[in-house]
């Protein structure tokens, strides 16, 4: 039987709906990842203008370069992950367990620095960090650092704005996998005489995985792309590969290097997050 | 019970009032202390853009406390440039909001009222975005802007704004979608409501605080941009922008004043939501 008018209409009407956001992605998210993928494999230079020659030796050249620059993102950012997992777990536990009616506003206060401006909170660092502050003065004081070392445009600096910019993006995750557990689980675990740690590590911490692993990749992935912690927290020695890529676009105009650098990125991050979900089997969780 | 504990000494499991009392403090508060001290760290920098927004700097630098003043407050705009970025920002971000607003309430709605051929991967191409780095996306941006010959400026950084404000929207939109009742359209259906009458007047007023969340969200997402934007930009000055080229030379202190204004409209907001599901949760128990 042939199908009427409205049927038929009525079988397009999700494309029709879902046209806008597919052509904007189209346009604004894959097209650029195509020129940003025949760029890193060009030659010539800015002046001159660049062409199409499969230059795969942007990518040895990139490599060969800047490695040390890759490896120290991919470390701060596997530390920034972990310092924000160690505060974050205890954090939501908190909120989910022990906050009672404060609960709401515990929230809201954890998501109250992504309403203060990235920079300006970022920048709010370095009055904090400063060699005159209180931080500085009191590690001093306790001689945990001599007189003539100091916190700012070290790799603690940037490390600590790392993890302090991305903290919420650890939270939350964790905070909506701990509220969604069934609590009788855990009363059940400690009806059946475990002890109250046992209880946490059997049921509890098993049941907020998935939270953990969202979490941490919600921390990682813009932490190794970040350039902003490094510069204004951090030195020369302390440069990332964010700081790389942004001055060779924007200062060096090199772009077939740069963009080489950032393809480099993409799968190093994209290889990194399946290695360790297979590793974790994270991925039968999710 | 696990072996463990059976196989263990029956002294061992004898009741130790010390040990009882070390453990049971450290059960009830050391979650509570620990969770303190993080809320401290969260609420520490806030509290310094607050202080340093009251402060006169002795040099060029607002980095130290050196005495108390309100010029800041009352000569907001005194710094060259400053306004003019802000009032950018506050253009770019309210027509991001709506454009990324009007197009991700639509994909919403098709993606969990609809099942079709190539739903699964439409999902994920919403997702995609979201995550790669900033600066690959802005990067990635900037070498279309330069093969195409769309000029960087205002509307280079507007396009690039709504497409990473859409997955967002869509994600929250959805949410919302997700927890209303899919029978309510039907019903309206079968009162004879078309499929568009129907969508405007029962989905859209009950997806209405899930739309309202995602706008917010493109809003703030937008204003407060700055890795992307920075590959975008050209010589245009937005907010982010002005701070990342106030902070090689000095940042005056009427940049605190602004980020403290936003914070504080922000935070009202919030506070109100949060109060509002308080006492929503109170009275369904």
């Amino acid at each position: 039987m042939a199908l009427t008018a409205a049927e038929k209409r009525r079988n397009w009407t999700p494309y029709l709906l879902l046209a806008p956001m597919l052509l904007w992605l189209l346009m604004f998210f894959l097209a650029p990842m195509v020129t940003l993928l025949m760029g890193s494999l060009q030659s010539g230079s800015f002046t001159e203008g660049f062409n199409f020659t499969f230059e795969v030796s942007n990518y040895v050249n990139a490599i060969v370069a800047y490695w040390p620059w890759f490896l120290r993102s991919i470390g701060y950012a596997l530390v920034a992950t972990l310092c924000a997992l160690l505060i974050a777990y205890p954090l939501a536990y908190m909120i989910v367990f022990k906050a009672g009616r404060w609960k709401y506003i515990l929230l809201v206060l954890v998501v109250a620095p992504l309403f203060a401006s990235f920079l300006v909170r970022t920048l709010a660092w370095t009055t904090i960090l400063a060699d005159e502050g209180v931080v500085v003065g009191t590690l001093r004081s306790l001689h945990i650092l001599s007189p003539d070392q100091w916190l700012l445009a070290t790799p603690v600096s940037v490390i600590a704005g790392l993890t302090y910019n991305f903290l919420p993006f650890m939270t939350l995750p964790i905070y909506v996998s701990l509220d969604r557990i069934d609590k009788r689980l855990i009363e059940a675990a400690t009806d059946l005489y475990a002890s109250g740690f046992r209880a946490f590590r059997r049921v509890t911490l098993p049941l907020s995985l998935p939270g953990i692993v969202s979490g941490m990749l919600l921390v990682f992935i813009p932490a190794a792309g970040d350039f902003v912690n490094a510069q204004l927290l951090g030195s020369v020695e302390t440069q990332m590969i964010g700081n790389v890529i942004e001055s060779q676009y924007l200062r060096a105009l090199d772009y077939p290097m740069a963009s080489a650098l950032s393809v480099i990125l993409i799968v190093l991050i994209i290889g990194l997050v399946t290695f360790s979900m297979r590793r974790s089997r994270a991925d039968e969780l999710l | 019970m696990t072996r463990e504990t059976a196989q263990r000494p029956v002294s061992q499991l004898n009741y130790s009032p010390k040990r009882e009392r070390i453990s049971g403090f450290f059960g009830r508060h050391i979650i509570r202390v620990i969770g303190a001290l993080a809320t401290v760290y969260l609420l520490l920098p806030i509290a310094v853009i607050i202080v340093m927004s009251l402060n006169k700097p002795a040099g060029r630098y607002n980095f130290t406390f050196n005495e108390f003043t309100l010029d800041n407050w009352t000569n907001m705009c005194g710094p060259y440039g400053l306004c003019s970025s802000v009032t950018l920002s506050l253009q770019i971000a309210l027509a991001a909001a709506v454009a990324a607003t009007v197009i991700g309430v639509l994909a919403a709605y098709s993606l969990s009222r609809f099942r079709f051929r190539g739903h699964g991967s439409a999902n994920i191409l919403v997702l995609l975005p979201m995550t790669m780095p900033e600066v690959v996306l802005g990067a990635s941006l900037l070498t279309l802007y330069v093969n195409v010959g769309i000029p960087l400026g205002p509307l280079a950084i507007l396009l690039a704004h709504i497409m990473f404000c859409i997955s967002f929207v869509i994600i929250v939109v959805k949410a919302r979608l997700a927890m209303l009742d899919a029978n309510l359209t039907e019903a309206a259906a079968d009162l004879y409501a078309t499929p568009w009458r129907a969508f405007k007047r029962v989905t859209l007023p009950l997806a209405a605080p899930g739309i309202l969340a995602g706008a917010v969200l493109a809003f703030a997402l937008s204003f407060d941009d700055f890795i992307i934007t920075n590959f975008n930009s050209g010589n245009a000055m937005t907010f982010p922008m002005y701070v990342w080229g106030a902070a090689k030379r000095g940042v005056p202190p009427q940049v605190n004043v602004i980020a403290t204004v936003i914070f504080l409209i922000v935070m009202v907001l919030a506070v109100t939501m949060s109060i509002v599901a308080t006492v929503r949760e109170n009275r369904s128990r």
